[in-house]
């Protein structure tokens, strides 16, 4: 766990992924819930993926660790993680990799945490399965993670089960475990989001606080802007499946390029004036069942063009590490030749 | 834990009492005369009032259900007035009848049905999901005396492998379960009693796991990297109250015996001693009895829950 020292010739993405699909059969209908995502993070990086319910945010974050149930999804595309293809994975290589290369925080802490073992036993299993310690070793480490996370009498903690504990204490045990066995890379699942708004901040700032310490490489699910910007080296907004907008957390917020960014900016307090009048998006995301032919933000978009229904925009490079998908972004750029 | 035992002890006196109550209650419940059966349906009224004083109906309802409880507290139900032996003799040899063949069906019901519904919970909507419960329905809407029949049929009359009915030649007293010659009488029964039990504990443990199975805290486990048998261990333990719950119930009926099942292999338990009791309108026998067995639920429902409540600390709470 010693993150002060970032290999600076490990230049490669921790993670790569490539053009992913996750389709879920079942017998009525295909839902398309994510379609054709690509993006990479380097190691000790932190990416948001900001969208709303239903934009297949949480999706991309569990298809990443296989999370999804084989039965009925169908995964494409390619997953690099640490150069292992994940999606090519046996079940072995698989298990090591879950908790152990790669952890996840939930947004629930305490339907997450199994509710017959005491957290302590949760942590020490984790543990025990990754790094083959005794149980006294296993709960040494264990109680390091509890002061870690600022858990206050992570003794008597460490055997509390988890409806004893308050939901930030939960979530934080929650983040304890993730980190137990020293993962590169970290999948938060919106952690915040269940939590009340003061436990929210102390969450965040822990996080924040450990990814950097870590050096983790961290995806953060979220809907909330706030957070985002709070967290984030970089943003990517999800429409539908679709990665819409990708940059720098500081370019992204001075500079939404995408109709659906500048729609979500503008449905978001950020110190207007208090008379103005907060702007929702009008309608509501397209049924994943039935997506749209062309772009499928635009039924909703306020400056929809009749091409916007034949195919979807290709992508644009605004600058060298921003990304849009709007046909209206080349068109920009032509103009101001 | 120590605290919750003595809670729970304590909670189990009222529903002791209650049952003591409605147990008694039973002389005045049921139809027609507890004394039509024993007295000559000649007899003058002076014989009759005899009779009443003798065995206390003549006393207040309160007073002589102060009484009773005395005397069934100190382990006295008084006299069968059918066979003139003391109740206590009659209940507990026929309980202990039913307990041999409890400790066979008991086992081999929780353990198949145990089983069968793991396998069935481990994968839901499988082909094996639906052959263990389509036989589990089987198992439940089969008339098990109908069963036991068909046993007989097969194993003893086509087979001859079997005996068919009783208890075999050493009778109750010296039946010994290591002895074959004894031990056979009891395979039949115990597998056609089994059989209902076996069928809703194989339904209620898939149940139960089906539902722990799409919990997020099973996700949890699966991204620590933990195996499949890891998982499963977790989700036994957290569906395991309810099917204890399930448990507790069969084994109260299994200790209550049968009253087809024992009357098809007329074995000598307490549901067989139960039906004769009632044909017969033998209240004290059917006093002691109700009684016994209700003391041998309750007693089993204070078993379930002490162990429910060593397996998920919420419900110590409670």
């Amino acid at each position: 766990m010693d993150g002060t020292l970032m290999p600076q010739a490990d230049i490669a993405p921790l993670v790569e992924i490539e053009d992913l699909t996750v389709r879920f059969t079942s017998r009525e209908a295909t839902v398309s819930a994510v379609n054709g995502v690509s993006f990479s993070v380097k190691p000790g990086e932190v990416l948001c993926i900001l969208g709303e319910s239903g934009s297949g945010k949480s999706v991309t974050l569990r298809a990443m660790m296989r999370l999804l149930p084989e039965k009925r999804t169908t995964i494409t595309g390619r997953i690099t993680i640490a150069g292992q293809d994940v999606l090519g994975l046996n079940a072995r290589d698989l298990r090591a990799l879950r908790g152990g290369l790669v952890s996840m925080i939930f947004q629930e802490p305490m339907t997450a945490l199994d509710p017959v073992y005491t957290v302590g036993e949760q942590i020490i299993e984790t543990l025990r399965k990754h790094r083959n310690m005794s149980r006294e070793g296993a709960r040494a480490r264990a109680l390091d993670l509890f002061e870690l996370v600022k858990i206050p009498s992570p003794e008597r903690r460490l055997d509390s089960y988890p409806h004893e504990l308050s939901g930030g204490l939960r979530q934080r045990a929650m983040i304890a475990m993730a980190l137990s066995c020293g993962p590169r890379l970290l999948l938060a699942d919106e952690p915040t989001t269940a939590l009340d708004a003061t436990v929210q901040i102390q969450v965040l700032i822990l996080l924040r606080r450990l990814q950097r310490e870590l050096g983790m490489g961290t995806i953060f699910v979220t809907h909330d802007l706030g957070v985002a910007s709070e967290i984030a080296d970089r943003i990517a907004v999800m429409y539908a499946g679709r990665i819409v907008e990708e940059g720098p957390v500081a370019d992204i917020l001075a500079n939404p390029r995408h109709p659906y960014t500048q729609g979500l900016m503008a449905s978001t307090v950020h110190g207007q004036h208090r008379d103005a009048d907060i702007q929702a998006i009008p309608g509501s995301p397209p049924d994943l069942r039935r997506m749209p032919a062309g772009c499928s933000f635009g039924p909703r978009c306020p400056t929809s063009q009749p091409r916007c229904r034949e195919a979807f925009p290709p992508i644009s490079h605004p600058s060298a590490d921003r990304m849009v998908r709007c046909f209206r972004e080349g068109e920009e750029a032509k103009a101001s030749f | 834990m120590f605290a919750i035992i003595l809670r729970r002890l304590i909670y189990a006196i009222p529903i002791a009492l209650g049952v003591s109550v409605v147990c008694f209650s039973l002389v005045y419940l049921a139809p027609g005369d507890p004394l039509q059966t024993i007295l000559p349906a000649d007899a003058s009224a002076d014989t009759i009032a005899f009779i009443k004083h003798e065995y206390g109906f003549d006393r207040p309802i309160p007073v002589q259900f102060f009484f009773w409880l005395t005397r069934v507290l100190q382990g006295d139900f008084g006299m069968s007035i059918a066979t003139r032996r003391p109740v206590v003799d009659e209940v507990l040899g026929s309980l202990s009848n039913t307990a041999v063949l409890a400790t066979i069906a008991v086992p081999l019901a929780f353990l198949i049905g145990y089983s069968l519904g793991v396998i069935a919970g481990c994968f839901p909507g499988g082909w094996l999901d639906k052959l263990v419960t389509g036989s589990a329905v089987m198992g439940v809407s089969l008339p098990n005396y109908w069963v036991g029949i068909v046993l007989v049929i097969i194993f003893s009359v086509e087979m001859m492998a079997l005996p068919a009915t009783g208890m075999g030649p050493n009778g109750s007293t010296a039946f010994s379960l290591f002895r074959w010659a004894d031990l056979q009488y009891l395979i039949l029964p115990a597998i056609t009693l089994a059989l209902v039990p076996v069928g809703i504990l194989a339904r209620s443990t898939r149940a139960s796991l089906a539902e722990i199975r799409n919990q997020d805290f099973v996700t949890t486990l699966r991204a620590k990297g933990l195996g499949e048998g890891a998982i499963v261990r977790h989700m036994l333990k957290n569906a395991m109250p309810p099917v204890l719950a399930v448990m507790g119930l069969q084994f109260g009926y299994l200790m209550g015996g049968s009253i087809l099942v024992e009357t098809v292999f007329t074995w000598p338990g307490s549901g067989f001693v139960l039906s004769k009791a009632i044909i017969n309108r033998d209240i004290p026998v059917l006093q002691g009895s109700i009684l016994m067995l209700a003391m041998i639920f309750v007693a089993t429902n204070l078993v379930v829950d002490l162990l429910q409540a060593a397996i998920d600390p919420r419900i110590r709470r409670a």
